[in-house]
């Protein structure tokens, strides 16, 4: 494991005003607390005019709830917020959106049953002389709008109708097109394609030049370092660290991000992954020519016990629906897929977890968590009828199951009676992972399993992925952290398109040979339309 | 395994995307017509067909009799798609309809503007009210409303010293006059319900305030962290149903010459269901004017129909209604499962 790059990033695009600019948005002092907790103690942040500003911290820093002060969602317990140097108190969003702050959510936040063209301009309609919304100006500026954005749906369409990654785009020209003096992007790029984050930083350009200031919260790091000028660090609702990204390097910055030594972070290595596994016993699952109109084009791989696959692909390259067609969630046209020498019959995700094959879905939220569910439920919810006897369920044979994982996987909750909702996202996705571990499998797929947790609990994640395989479970990784897919996976198999374009193995395994296969095989002559359908998962 | 090199089998080659996303769009268009005017031709075929089987059905003078006893449920219905749309409900209406008649005969003693103005100011208050329960308190629409039927039909039976005492409105004033008079032939309430369709349409369609009610039915935390006035268009919009309400009930008054006690029990259903089958979703997010229209007008065709086979009982005419509704949903559910994929 290389040690990362310590070199400072090359310097920001400096703001023209320089470091004296004046301040624009100023938390001063806040504290804010919630039953139990408290978010925010003391914070302060400096958002000065035309510059783009970092904000990070691990989950539970209290990003967010520094956001929704600023953005008028809550209302700080103590200390202000100051906009152009005069104290505010947001009662509201629409407040804040009055004075020039507008704010782009992680989730997308628009209505999806209302037009493109009608949610960019909800609440300020463009009006004809009578007062009327004007829809043919609406669609025209909506378009031309969009046309910066390199969005060119029709703006008289549901936006329910557009992928993930173009309403995101929306979203951010709605906001953009409010007069604002700062923009709030929280994790902007989450859903985005690397062609739209292109497009992003040129809009982020853009404000830049025109003097609006962005602040700027994402996980990703080599973001942070192409477009930030300076930088603020959270942890556990208190400030951190205010300056300059440029004089921090990468290891600093996470350094102050976990609270650690940046000598015990460059021992660990960015990522929780140890050495590579030699797996070298028959394939536990084997499939073959998976195949879905528009979807996955003869996909064949084989999975061995105690090695991590990589299942590697830009958004859109099929990953999510192999795993989906391993775990039977997926209806295929042709294709078969071999668990242990048995076949499964008719795909179905019951058979699947019979054979042995567990996923780890893609969006915790929506596939996978209970919220208001306790830890102890579940973890067992899943191996019910394992625990059950005659349709009892024993509880004390629940609560060695839950003991044993919960302290393997190093859950953090008060208890096993603790609401999973409550729980950090790093967590949450260790007691999904819990869940599908006592049903003892023999493959477990995971799909992002480490998207959205933050850096520490990622780590704890990948190192679980290591002892896992170590322990002869046939690992299946997808992940869009080219360093996380890498550093874990043994082998990596490359999608495009919705088929194999390319494997790597043992000294191949790097980021620039997986750059390479990626880039290799931009569309080729033969691989026809569908590479341009990039909607299908996300 | 590089079956990227392959090419693919030309029989089986899919449609380039430009034509299946024409496709795509051909279809989302036809069914946004069939959920926007589908319900318009099932009137036109079902007064169509009608007319030729009874001869009686296809007169003028029958068509004045249908349009004019519809215009009270199409007014009451067109608050309820105001409110549908935000994805509430109200289910005051019918009592709120029967108070509102009850107050305008009281009142008509004092001339047309008193029997219009009290039970205005009246409705629309009990309307604010549960508006302000919903949209502040955080309460569900369904109680709020339910407990508002059963206030306004309590008050009611108190201004009436229970059903005892009944309202007249005198005979040939100008209030009368605006129930029971006529231009070519059709009821002034059907000219009334007309004249407020056109205005709700042009309020949903063409105006912020019409767009933050699809906006906060179709998704309240976006309409929220969007800026918009959620809390005061919820307010408003159960105002407004509470006026349509009362005025429908003090324009049946007039026709009526009395404050009827005993009507608008279970108006409110035939509303909704108006509704529905006008294609508004139940939802909230989606929804016209026109659709209710339509709506109101197949309920009023059908009750119609039933009363011209002299043979069947009348009370079918709730489990036609009933089984039209099943239909549509249906209907409404097929179609929309192609076009929606999100």
């Amino acid at each position: 494991m290389a040690p990362p790059d310590a070199a400072p990033a090359a310097p920001p695009p400096g703001p023209d005003e320089g470091p004296t600019a004046p301040a624009v948005l100023e938390a001063v002092g806040i504290g804010k607390r919630f039953p139990g907790v408290v978010a925010l103690d003391d914070v302060s942040l400096t958002l000065r005019r035309g510059e783009i500003h970092a904000l990070v911290g691990e989950n539970g820093a209290g990003k967010s709830t520094l956001i929704k002060v600023l953005t008028g969602v809550h209302r700080p317990d103590t200390g202000e917020v100051r906009l152009d140097g005069r104290p505010v108190a947001f009662a509201r969003p629409s407040d804040a959106q009055h004075a020039g702050v507008t704010t782009i959510y992680q989730e997308v936040n628009l209505v999806p049953l209302m037009s493109v063209a009608r949610n960019i301009f909800l609440g300020r309609e463009p009006r004809n002389r009578l007062g009327l919304i004007d829809f043919p100006r609406m669609h025209r500026e909506a378009a031309a709008l969009l046309a910066g954005f390199g969005v060119t749906a029709d703006v008289r369409h549901p936006l329910g109708s557009l992928g993930v990654g173009t309403r995101q785009m929306v979203a951010l020209a709605r906001a953009v097109s409010v007069r604002a003096g700062v923009v709030v992007m929280d994790e902007p790029t989450s859903a985005l394609e690397p062609r739209e984050v292109e497009t992003l930083f040129r809009v982020i350009g853009d404000l830049h030049d025109r003097g609006i200031s962005v602040l700027y919260v994402s996980h990703r790091l080599e973001e942070l370092y192409r477009i930030c000028d300076r930088v603020t660090v959270l942890r556990d609702g208190r400030l951190v660290h205010t300056g300059d990204l440029a004089d921090l390097d990468r290891m600093q910055l996470v350094a102050m991000m976990l609270g650690r030594e940046v000598s015990e972070v460059r021992r660990h290595g960015r990522t929780g992954f140890g050495e590579d596994h030699h797996p070298d016993r028959e394939a536990v699952l084997t499939a073959s020519g998976l195949t879905r109109r528009h979807v996955l084009d003869d996909v064949s791989l084989e999975l061995r016990p105690g090695e991590v696959l990589g299942l590697a692909g830009l958004l859109g390259s099929g990953r999510s629906e192999t795993a989906k067609a391993l775990a039977g969630a997926l209806p295929l046209d042709s294709g078969s897929v071999t668990v242990a020498g048995r076949r499964l019959g008719r795909p179905s995700p019951a058979a699947a977890i019979r054979a042995g094959v567990s996923l780890l879905p893609e969006d915790r939220k929506a596939e996978g968590i209970v919220a208001g569910l306790s830890v102890r439920e579940n973890i067992v919810l899943a191996a019910m009828p394992r625990l059950s006897r005659a349709g009892v369920v024993s509880r004390a044979r629940q609560d060695r199951v839950v003991q044993v994982f919960m302290k393997r996987l190093r859950i953090k909750a008060s208890g096993p009676e603790q609401k999973v909702g409550e729980l950090s996202g790093g967590n949450q996705q260790k007691v999904l992972l819990a869940r599908w571990l006592c049903l003892e499998p023999k493959v477990l797929l995971l799909d992002e399993p480490t998207r959205g947790i933050d850096v520490g609990a990622k780590a704890e994640v990948q190192a679980l992925v290591d002892e896992l395989a170590q322990e002869g479970l046939a690992v299946l990784l997808i992940s869009s952290d080219i360093e996380e897919l890498v550093e874990g996976a043994d082998r990596l198999v490359v999608l495009r398109g919705g088929a194999v374009a390319g494997e790597l193995t043992g000294e191949r395994v790097g980021e620039g040979e997986l750059l390479e296969v990626l880039a290799a095989h931009a569309p080729a002559a033969g691989s026809g339309p569908d590479d341009e359908e990039v909607r299908h998962d996300g | 395994m590089k079956s990227l090199t392959t090419p693919r089998s030309a029989g089986a080659a899919p449609e380039p995307p430009a034509v299946a996303a024409a496709r795509a769009g051909d279809r989302r268009r036809l069914a946004v017509l069939v959920q926007r005017q589908g319900v318009l031709a099932v009137l036109l075929l079902l007064v169509l067909v009608s007319s030729f089987v009874f001869p009686s059905f296809g007169t003028l003078d029958n068509a004045r009799n249908v349009t004019v006893q519809a215009s009270f449920l199409a007014i009451v219905a067109l608050g309820m798609t105001l409110v549908v749309i935000t994805g509430g409900i109200d289910l005051s209406v019918g009592s709120v309809f029967a108070l509102g008649g009850v107050l305008a005969a009281w009142a008509s003693q004092y001339g047309m503007l008193p029997a219009l103005l009290l039970p205005l100011a009246v409705c629309g208050l009990l309307g604010t009210v549960h508006g302000l329960l919903i949209a502040r308190a955080g309460m569900a629409p369904f109680i709020v409303t339910l407990a508002g039927l059963l206030a306004a039909r309590g008050l009611l039976l108190a201004l009436t010293d229970e059903g005892a005492d009944t309202y007249l409105v005198p005979h040939g004033s100008a209030f009368a006059e605006l129930g029971q008079g006529t231009v070519a032939g059709f009821g002034h309430p059907v000219l009334i319900a007309l004249v407020l369709f056109a205005a709700g349409g042009l309020v949903l369609q063409r105006t912020s305030f019409g767009q933050s009610l699809f906006a906060v039915g179709g998704s309240p935390d976006a309409a929220t962290l969007m800026g918009l006035p959620v809390a005061r268009t919820r307010v408003l919009v159960y105002t407004i149903s509470g006026l349509l309400a009362g005025f429908a009930g003090a324009l049946n008054a007039a026709r009526l010459s009395s404050g009827v006690t005993i009507i608008g029990v279970g108006m409110e259903l035939d509303a909704i269901a108006a509704v529905v089958i006008g294609g508004t979703l139940l939802v909230g997010g989606a929804g016209s004017v026109s659709g209710t229209l339509w709506g109101v007008l197949v309920l009023a065709v059908i009750q119609n129909l039933i009363n011209q086979i002299g043979s069947l009982n009348s009370s079918y005419q709730s489990v036609v209604s009933g089984g039209f509704l099943i239909v549509v949903v249906v209907a409404q559910r097929y179609l929309a499962r192609g076009p929606r994929t999100t």
